[in-house]
């Protein structure tokens, strides 16, 4: 008796393991969404991190800052919004407070509506927050949002005067050290954008670089999302480039062990506090990959299943 | 949508709608719990206070015979505390009242907050004046429940999303009018036809122009082909809103073309033009070293593989030549190095998005219940 239905038990889990694992195919997704909300945010509560090794392009982009004389004209155009904040913001902050820690004169603008905002949040967290010293009109400038998308930096590479006769609060630039002498693009030794789409670092390299490639040097940080139109760029017509999220933490790491900051160092540290959740986040979109693979095989053949 | 309904309404699934319903009262519950039991559990935002301000005064001219010094008809508003006060070269204005303001800075966190005030308690008068907010504050919560009704939609669709969805939209295409008017619109078209009204009543610092007739000749342009443009809008000659549209297209092909040969094609056949080894530079203390040991073997497998793979890939787009036999098996290495480009794009979007997601979870457990 006890053979026989062992036999049957042999006979049908197969039959059950296989039905099982079909079924995971058509788990209500609403699971899923649960999954990665606990595996993104239990990393946060627990604050989980892993060190960083700095990767080429975020060490480029680091010596690409470094190598320009100390006190250089540098501009950096915010090419993006609050909806992408969240993977540039990080990379943002630590270019200027790099730029800064090198004492380097910098000149701010957007091709975005709300990049003015974002600019705006980085000078008032970050620049003025560890470098009391910058004065505005002589250290640092706001030029603000400017439309005509690519329009702008091709005007850029032949008249800054005309393109931008005044600052964000429309104080005459003419009178303000820091650009009063600048007249193209060429007044400046190192461009950045970070870029969530168009316009932004493409068009950088596209309408700037390509009319004076060796006058400065171009860097990018870009989204996860755009970094694939970048990559061809690097390190040919792009000296740098900080690819998302894990291109910030790397370069935040670079900086801030070069340049330690006493105070509000969590300030620095948004980029490399986003990675743990990225770790576990990541296993488990390969575990679901992997469980769904496992689920079609599974259901092949199946009534109903995937064939 | 449609699929969120489908999934609740297929057999089985509304055994679990309790579960959810469970899941989701016990989130409230802890949200009031933290709210209502913790100190600092209500989302909280808090300002630095800083106070300003300014006194009038006249310049004080000395003249010899005069100890005291006369003064000059020109005031300036200047503060309390300028040096100039102390040493008589500025006096105060009789019976003129001073000008006092406040401003306020945001304070990035709670924890920050309490140890500006506690400095401050602890008698360093340095420490600047902190107090608590109640419009930032409401703006965190407003923030907070909007996320909340976004995410919502992952349950499924609902009037709480659609609200959120709605200002969402609503906010973001009244910012763009607005923000396209008064940067484009105003400075450009009526700054150039109208400049000294636009100065008088709009941006004062508009700049001056040399040349001021031929500024607002040419204004007519973008003006007649705005109009042209909308006329699409009229019940009929929709064909006259083709010629602006046709102007667009020419002169942004125009901006784009020559860019585009110039960086995405010429500078890029350079840089494919790669040498196949790639040797390492010697170091001063390897200058006798052979030249087998200078190899970099990894550059020089990346060369190859760029080279293997744009080559491939080119072929798998050449379309004139059937894919067969050599050709065939070149393009389908080129579907190989396609596929990996686009799970490599997927797998940099993915990272993307979870950042996203992090950092409105950082919001909500940071700024809103204040756990972290």
């Amino acid at each position: 008796m006890t053979t026989t239905s062992q036999t049957n038990m042999n006979k049908q889990s197969p039959g059950r393991l296989r039905a099982f694992l079909a079924g995971i195919g058509n788990v209500d997704r609403r699971w899923i969404f649960l999954s990665m909300a606990l595996a993104v945010g239990v990393p946060i509560l627990l604050k989980l991190r892993f060190p960083e090794v700095p990767g080429p392009m975020a060490k480029a982009t680091f010596d690409a800052v470094e190598s320009i004389p100390e006190g250089s004209r540098v501009l950096l155009s915010f090419d993006y919004d609050p909806a992408s904040a969240g993977e540039l913001q990080p990379m943002a902050n630590a270019l200027v407070y790099h730029c800064a820690s090198r004492h380097h004169r910098i000149v701010f603008m957007a091709l975005w509506p709300l990049g003015k905002q974002m600019a705006d949040k980085t000078i008032k967290d970050v620049l003025l927050e560890f470098h009391h010293e910058y004065k505005y009109g002589v250290d640092y400038v706001q030029l603000g949002y400017k439309a005509g998308n690519e329009g702008v930096i091709k005007l850029m590479t032949t008249n800054i005067p005309g393109q931008y006769p005044t600052d964000a609060d429309g104080a005459a630039l003419s009178k303000m050290p820091i650009v009063a002498d600048a007249a193209d693009l060429r007044a400046f030794k190192f461009i950045g954008s970070f870029s969530a789409g168009f316009p932004g670092a493409k068009e950088w390299v596209q309408y700037a670089k390509g009319n004076t490639p060796d006058a400065f040097k171009v860097v990018g940080g870009s989204t996860g999302v755009q970094v694939s139109q970048l990559l061809p760029y690097y390190p040919k017509q792009m000296e740098g480039l900080l690819v998302a999220i894990k291109g910030a933490a790397e370069y935040e790491m670079l900086v801030t062990s070069k340049y330690p900051t006493s105070h509000y160092a969590d300030r620095l540290e948004e980029g490399r506090r986003r990675m743990g959740p990225q770790l576990v986040a990541h296993l488990l979109m390969i575990g679901l990959i992997v469980l769904g693979n496992v689920a079609m095989i599974a259901g092949r053949g199946m009534k109903g299943g995937a064939r | 949508m449609s699929t969120a309904n489908t999934q609740t309404s297929a057999p089985g699934r509304s055994d679990l709608r309790w579960l959810w319903i469970s899941l989701m009262v016990f989130s409230v519950a802890a949200l009031a719990a933290n709210a209502f039991l913790r100190k600092d559990g209500m989302a909280h935002r808090y300002v630095e206070v800083i106070e300003f301000e300014r006194v009038e005064a006249k310049a004080v001219v000395e003249s010899g015979a005069n100890a005291t010094g006369t003064e000059t008809a020109q005031t300036e508003w200047v503060d309390p505390t300028d040096a100039r006060l102390a040493n008589g070269t500025l006096r105060l204005v009789e019976g003129v009242a001073p000008i006092k303001w406040k401003l306020h800075k945001d304070v990035a966190s709670t924890t920050e907050a309490n140890e500006t005030s506690a400095r401050r308690a602890a008698g360093d008068m340095s420490a600047p004046v902190v107090e608590l907010s109640m419009w930032n504050s409401l703006g965190v919560w407003a923030a907070a429940l909007l996320t909340l009704g976004i995410f919502s939609f992952l349950y499924r669709d609902n009037p709480y999303y659609k609200v959120s969805e709605s200002l969402l939209i609503g906010s973001s295409a009244a910012y763009w009018m607005i923000n396209g008017f008064w940067t484009t619109i105003v400075p450009n078209l009526f700054g150039k036809l109208a400049p000294d009204v636009v100065r008088a009543y709009a941006i004062p610092s508009l700049p001056v122009s040399e040349h001021p007739g031929l500024d607002a000749g040419l204004a007519f342009v973008p003006l007649i082909l705005g109009f042209m443009l909308i006329w699409r809008l009229a019940p009929k000659g929709g064909w006259i809103a083709v010629w602006p549209l046709a102007f667009i297209i020419g002169t942004t092909a125009g901006l784009k073309l020559v860019s585009s040969i110039e960086s995405d094609l010429m500078a890029q056949v350079v840089a494919t033009m790669k040498p196949m080894v790639v040797f390492t530079a010697p170091s001063t203390s390897a200058v006798a070293s052979s030249a087998v040991s200078a190899v970099n073997f990894w550059a020089t497998v990346g060369s190859l593989v760029g080279v293997v793979g744009v080559l491939s890939v080119l072929t798998y787009f050449f379309f004139s030549v059937e894919h067969k036999g050599a050709v065939g098996k070149a393009a389908r290495l080129g579907v190989w190095f396609l596929m990996i480009t686009f799970g490599s794009a997927f797998g940099l979007t993915v990272m993307g998005r979870i950042t996203l997601l992090a950092q409105r979870l950082e919001f909500l457990f940071n700024s809103w219940l204040n756990i972290n």
